[in-house]
């Protein structure tokens, strides 16, 4: 028999409300049970949105009790700015960047983002649609979320979207060189556009080393664009004579 | 596989009324029999084949039984290269030049599908079989292979480097890309793709 963990008494207190959240007599969250498809409270966040931002906000889905919130292009690097700064919101993890193409050929593109609140335990995802016939691009969010940088290069690789603003907006998975297109895109054949011979060409033609040479997997060289913090540890350890061969 | 069992007896005699302990073979089979009782693998693992390969190296299946305990993680002290997992086509430059580190005499053993045909991965990204890209000896079947099908296919391995010939000249022979073609590689800049370390400083491919 499994009992709940004893929750210990000396737990500071959360510098954060939860009173969003359902939870037990010892403040532990409970997983919500019965969740209907349609119909369940929406995230708080929808409606502060909605007020706040009026017509850039279209319209709010609630699904198996995750809120979907549809905004436009314009207004999303604000909205995002909004949700991660303001300290009643605090979305401080960005799960995921990536994009949604429909079979059906009149739908148009989704770009989603998928923001996390650690500390209010709340789930918010972003959606903007793009029409397939007009530019496929979206601002990134990359001065707000650092980890958003291989999310975008992934979902530009795999999609065609073009995050603007993004510094470094280079394929990610597929080879650089790589001249066949998007591969995730509906209209992009399983087996790739080339044939087998010519894939093999190109693939074989491209030089891996041209960006990943020693020098960039070298730590000490890569030692000034560390955290402070990190570069601290490093250097007590250092002084101690502490750090293994090549750190 | 030791020198005077089995069918090695034929080629191998013992002189033991000598003293000094006489050995007369043929040449070619003793070179043979030392380079199959040691071959050095490279692991190449990409995917579940690698696990597999693991638990073959480990101890319930113990490669060391053929010589092949030490895994050799540098190419430039390998002799087999053994592709465990499906190559996705941006790796392919990454295992040709691997295999082009690799010094003579060496051998390819391809493991499972994915390496061996590209698999269930008939798609955009996977390499169909890498014998598009390096030479392959043995194919070893299987989704993962089993730990005995690897062996397998060491061991059938071990058969076909017995069976080699010094005076064969067109074994081991590479054939380079041609110079003009946009695979072709100087020997000169393989040596410096990796840094050479440990006791293989000396063994590169443009100075042997």
């Amino acid at each position: 028999m499994t009992s709940p963990a004893p929750v210990p008494a000396n737990v500071p207190a959360s510098p954060l409300p939860m009173s969003a959240v359902a939870a037990d007599e010892n403040g532990s969250p409970i997983t919500p049970v019965n969740v209907p498809r349609t119909g369940a409270p929406a995230n708080p966040t929808a409606a502060v949105l909605a007020s706040r931002f009026g017509v850039a906000v279209l319209r709010t889905e609630v699904i198996w009790g995750e809120t979907t919130v549809f905004v436009t292009r314009e207004a999303l690097h604000d909205i995002v700015r909004f949700l991660h700064d303001e300290p009643s919101e605090r979305y401080d993890y960005l799960v995921d960047v990536t994009a949604v193409e429909y079979r059906d050929g009149d739908r148009p593109l989704e770009v989603v983002w998928h923001l996390r609140a650690l500390g209010h335990r709340r789930f918010l995802r972003l959606k903007v649609e793009l029409p397939k016939r007009g530019a496929l691009w979206v601002p990134s969010v990359i001065d707000i979320y650092s980890g958003a940088d291989w999310l975008e290069r992934e979902c530009y690789d795999m999609f065609g979207i073009r995050f603007e603003g993004h510094p470094d907006l280079r394929r990610l998975l597929m080879w650089e060189q790589y001249k066949e297109g998007h591969p995730l895109r509906k209209d992009f054949p399983l087996r790739g556009r080339f044939s087998r011979s010519e894939q093999l060409k190109q693939a074989l033609a491209a030089d891996p080393e041209a960006r990943y040479s020693m020098e960039e997997l070298n730590i000490a060289e890569a030692f000034h664009s560390l955290p402070a913090d990190m570069k601290q540890r490093l250097a007590e350890r250092a002084a101690h004579g502490e750090l293994e061969e090549g750190e | 596989m030791g020198l005077t069992s089995g069918t090695d007896s034929r080629l191998v005699q013992v002189d033991h009324s000598a003293q000094d302990g006489w050995v007369t073979t043929r040449l070619d089979f003793l070179v043979n029999w030392a380079r199959a009782g040691s071959l050095w693998p490279m692991p190449f693992g990409t995917a579940c084949c690698a696990i597999e390969f693991m638990a073959t190296a480990a101890s319930r299946y113990d490669l060391s039984r053929f010589g092949m305990e030490r895994l050799s993680y540098s190419p430039r002290q390998a002799d087999v290269l053994l592709c465990a997992g499906r190559v996705p086509l941006k790796l392919a430059p990454v295992l040709r030049r691997i295999y082009q580190q690799m010094p003579q005499p060496k051998w390819v053993i391809s493991m499972g599908a994915c390496a061996s045909t590209g698999g269930m991965f008939d798609n955009y990204a996977v390499v169909q079989g890498i014998d598009t890209i390096i030479p392959v000896d043995v194919y070893v079947p299987g989704c993962p292979p089993r730990p005995e099908a690897l062996i397998h296919g060491i061991m059938m391995l071990q058969k076909k480097v017995m069976q080699e010939r010094l005076k064969d000249s067109t074994r081991h022979v590479e054939i380079d890309p041609d110079p003009a073609s946009q695979l072709y590689i100087p020997p000169s800049r393989i040596d410096e793709l990796s840094e050479p370390f440990g006791n293989s400083v000396h063994q590169t491919r443009s100075t042997p």
